[in-house]
C-alpha cells in the first residue's frame, strides 16, 4: 500500500543543476520563512525569562500584631502582580517574632517537593504533609527528607509595617 | 476530474453525479485500502491486541469532552475555579462531562500501560517496528504530560499547589533548572502566566503532538503490518523477515475490517461505557480549596495514577532526590526509546525471553507496591490524629495522664500511635516501656534519632519530660522483650 502515484508521462530530460537550484531555493525560502516566524514566537514564549521583573518589598502588618516569641502566617501578593493573577498570586509565608524583637519570615515550601509546611505551634516544628518532612522552629530541618532548611525571605519594619522582600519562588535550584 | 468539465460534458445532473463518483470512489478506495489491509490470523489471542486502539478511542473521547470542558471553563487564574464550580454544580451535564474526563484520562493512561506492556511482551518492538515503538514511547510521555497539566487545571489550592511540586522538580536540573521553572511559571513566581501557560500546553501543544505522533504511530502500523503472535524458535532475521511476513499475509491473511477489528470495536465500546459509568457513579474529583498559594492548609496529591511516583519520592535515600529527580526520568526514557534498536532480533515469544517477562513482572510488582505505598502514605504526619483517651492512659490525673496530654500536643502523635491513636511514621509505642528504659526514652527524646526522629530538647520544658517519660514508662503490655 501508500504506492507512489504512477507519473503520467516520461520526466523531462535530466538536468540535475537546475533540480538542485530549485532544491537549495526551496529549502532556503522554507527555512528563511519559519525562522520568520519563530524568532517573534519565540521570544514572546521566552518572555518570562527576558524581562527583569524587580523584587518588591509588601507589607504584611504591624510590628504590635505580631506577638513575641511567636510564629503566624501571613499572606502577601507576590511578584509579578497581574490583574488576572486572583488569590493564586497570592503567597504566604511564616513570620517569626523573636524575642529579641526582630522578624524572620520562613517560606512555606518545604525543600524536599514544595509542599506548604504547616507550623504546629504547641509542638514547635513545621510538618508537611506530603513526604513528613520535618523543621525546627529556626528552620532547620528536624526529620525526614528535606535537603535543605526552610528558606527565609528578608524582612524590615519600615513605617511602621513589617515588610517582606520577595523576588522569585524560593525553591531548589530557583532562589 | 473538476465538477465544470464533468458538467460540460454529461450536463448539470449526469456531470455532476459522475464527479462524486469518482470523488467517493478516491476515498472509498483510500479507505478501503486502509481498512481491508491484510493482518495475520490471529484468532483468540487477538483480544490482547486491542489496547493501542482502546487507548485510541479514550483518547478521541477526551478530545470531544475536552471540547466541550473549554466552552465553559475560562483558563483565568483568578476565575477558573469559579468556572469549574459552574461546570460541577450548575452547568447541564457539567459533573457528568468533569468525570468523564477525568475518568477518560485515567483509563488512557492505563490502557496506554497496558499496550506497552504487550507489545514488550510480545516483542513487537522487534524489526521492523522499531520506529513504531519510539513513536509509541513519545505518545506514552506525552499522554503523562496530558494527566499532569490536566490536574493543574483543577486549579484548586491542589491545582496550584502541583505546580510549584512541578518546580520543585525541574528546578533541580543543574545549570538550567531555573530557567526551566521560569519559562513553566510565566515568571519568577505562581501568577496569572502560570494557568494560561498549563492551559495552552494542556488543549495545544500536547493534544497537537498526540495527534501528530499518533497519525504517525498508525502509519507505521500500516505500513509494516499487524505484528503477528509470536511462536517458539521463530526468531526475527531483518534478512527475511519482510519476505516471510508478506508470504504469511498472501497464505493466511485476513482482512483487518472485520476480522480483526471488530474485537478494537467491542473493547472500545467497553472502554467508553465503563467511562461513562465510572463518571455517572464515582464522578470527578471534587474540587478543593480555592486557588491560593497561601492556602497552605492542604496536603497536595498527585491524581491516582501518579501516586506511585509520589510514593517513590519519598521512599528513595534521604539527599538521593537531587539525582533522581532530575536522571530518573530522562533515564528511564532513553532505556525505553533505545530497547527496540538494542534487541531488534531474535526470539519474540515471552516463553523464550525470561528476563524480558521478569523485568515486566517487576516493574509492575514495583509500581503496585509504590502505589500502595503512596496510598496509606505512612510518613505522612497524621494532622488529625485523636488525643489518646483517658480510658487508654488509665488514669486522669498525675503526671501519667499529664503525659499522654504532653504526647498529643507535642507533636508525637502525629507519628506515633498509642493503642491505635496517631500515626505510623514512627514506632507503634503502645508497649513500648516492655523495650526501652526510661534513660533510653530521655535520650531519644533529646537528641532524636537521625533521619526520621526530631530532638525535642528545646521543645519540652519543666517537668514536662518527666511526665511525658511517665506517661510512656505506664505502656507496658506486660510480655518481656523478646530478642534472640
Amino acid at each position: 500500500m501508500f504506492a507512489p502515484p504512477r507519473l503520467p508521462q516520461a520526466p523531462p530530460p535530466p538536468n540535475p543543476a537546475r533540480r538542485r537550484f530549485l532544491e537549495r531555493v526551496s529549502i532556503g525560502l522554507a527555512s528563511l520563512a519559519a525562522i520568520a516566524i519563530a524568532i517573534p514566537t519565540g521570544w514572546f514564549l521566552l518572555g518570562p525569562l527576558l524581562r527583569y521583573v524587580p523584587a518588591a518589598w509588601r507589607p504584611v502588618g504591624k510590628p504590635g500584631d505580631f506577638p513575641e516569641g511567636q510564629t503566624v502566617r501571613v499572606a502577601f501578593p507576590d511578584v509579578p502582580q497581574l490583574a488576572w493573577s486572583g488569590d493564586a498570586g497570592v503567597t504566604a509565608a511564616w513570620l517569626h517574632h523573636a524575642k529579641s524583637g526582630e522578624f524572620i519570615a520562613y517560606a512555606v515550601y518545604c525543600t524536599h517537593l514544595g509542599c506548604p509546611v504547616r507550623w504546629e505551634p504547641s509542638a514547635k516544628l513545621f510538618l508537611c504533609p506530603c513526604h513528613g518532612g520535618v523543621y525546627y522552629a529556626d528552620g532547620t530541618v528536624a526529620a525526614g527528607p528535606p535537603p535543605r532548611p526552610l528558606p527565609r525571605y528578608p524582612v524590615r519594619v519600615r513605617n511602621g509595617q513589617v515588610e517582606i522582600r520577595t523576588t522569585r519562588l524560593p525553591i531548589a535550584g530557583v532562589a | 476530474m473538476r465538477w465544470r468539465s464533468e458538467v460540460r460534458e454529461h450536463g448539470f445532473v449526469a456531470g455532476t453525479r459522475r464527479w462524486w463518483n469518482l470523488l467517493s470512489a478516491d476515498l472509498a478506495g483510500l479507505l478501503a485500502r486502509i481498512a481491508l489491509h491484510p493482518v495475520p490470523p490471529g484468532e483468540r489471542r487477538n483480544w490482547l491486541y486491542v489496547f493501542g486502539s482502546a487507548t485510541m478511542v479514550a483518547f478521541l473521547m477526551q478530545v470531544v469532552t475536552g471540547i466541550a470542558l473549554a466552552t465553559i471553563y475560562v483558563p483565568s487564574a483568578a476565575t477558573a475555579y469559579d468556572s469549574l464550580q459552574f461546570i460541577s454544580h450548575t452547568a447541564v451535564m457539567g459533573n457528568l462531562l468533569r468525570g468523564m474526563h477525568y475518568w477518560g484520562a485515567s483509563l488512557m493512561i492505563l490502557l496506554v500501560g497496558f499496550h506497552a506492556i504487550r507489545v514488550y511482551m510480545t516483542a513487537a518492538y522487534k524489526y521492523p517496528r522499531m520506529l513504531t515503538w519510539a513513536v509509541g514511547i513519545f505518545l506514552l510521555i506525552f499522554t503523562m504530560m496530558m494527566g499532569f497539566t490536566g490536574q493543574t487545571l483543577r486549579w484548586d489550592a491542589d491545582g496550584v499547589y502541583s505546580t510549584i511540586i512541578a518546580s520543585e522538580q525541574l528546578g533541580r536540573y543543574p545549570g538550567v533548572g531555573r530557567w526551566i521553572v521560569t519559562f513553566i511559571l510565566g515568571g519568577p513566581n505562581v501568577s496569572g502566566n502560570t494557568l494560561a501557560r498549563f492551559f495552552m500546553a494542556h488543549v495545544f501543544v500536547f493534544p497537537a503532538l498526540l495527534i501528530v505522533f499518533l497519525t504517525f504511530h498508525l502509519f507505521l502500523v500500516v505500513r509494516h503490518g499487524i505484528s503477528e503472535w509470536p511462536s517458539p524458535g521463530r526468531t526475527v532475521d531483518p534478512r527475511t523477515y519482510r519476505g516471510w511476513y508478506e508470504a504469511l499475509l498472501r497464505e493466511h491473511g485476513q482482512p483487518f475490517w472485520p476480522d480483526a477489528a471488530w474485537r478494537d470495536v467491542v473493547i472500545g465500546f467497553l472502554v467508553v461505557m465503563l467511562i461513562i459509568g465510572l463518571a455517572a457513579t464515582i464522578g470527578p474529583i471534587e474540587l478543593g480549596k480555592p486557588p491560593s498559594l497561601a492556602n497552605i492548609n492542604v496536603a497536595p496529591r498527585p491524581s491516582w495514577y501518579f501516586t506511585w511516583y509520589f510514593a517513590f519520592l519519598a521512599m528513595i535515600p534521604y539527599g538521593s532526590e537531587r539525582y533522581v529527580m532530575t536522571a530518573a526520568p530522562l533515564v528511564f526514557v532513553f532505556l525505553l526509546l533505545v530497547l527496540p534498536f538494542l534487541f531488534s532480533r531474535g526470539e519474540r515469544t515471552p516463553l523464550r525471553r525470561p528476563w524480558s517477562f521478569a523485568l515486566v513482572v517487576m516493574c509492575v510488582a514495583t509500581i503496585v507496591y509504590y502505589w500502595r505505598m503512596g496510598v496509606v502514605a505512612p510518613w505522612a504526619p497524621r494532622f488529625n490524629a485523636i488525643p489518646v483517651p483517658a480510658s487508654v492512659v488509665g488514669v486522669t490525673t498525675g503526671p501519667v495522664a499529664a503525659g499522654a496530654g504532653l504526647f498529643y500536643t507535642k507533636g508525637c502523635e502525629f507519628c506515633h500511635r498509642v493503642a491505635g491513636y496517631g500515626g505510623i511514621r514512627g514506632p507503634d509505642l503502645t508497649c513500648v516501656a516492655d523495650r526501652l528504659s526510661a534513660a533510653r526514652m530521655v535520650e531519644i527524646l533529646y537528641t532524636g534519632i537521625k533521619p526520621n526522629m526530631p530532638s525535642f530538647a528545646r521543645t519540652l520544658e519543666g517537668n514536662e519530660t518527666s511526665d511525658l517519660l511517665a506517661f510512656l514508662q505506664s505502656r507496658k503490655c506486660g510480655q518481656p522483650p523478646q530478642r534472640k
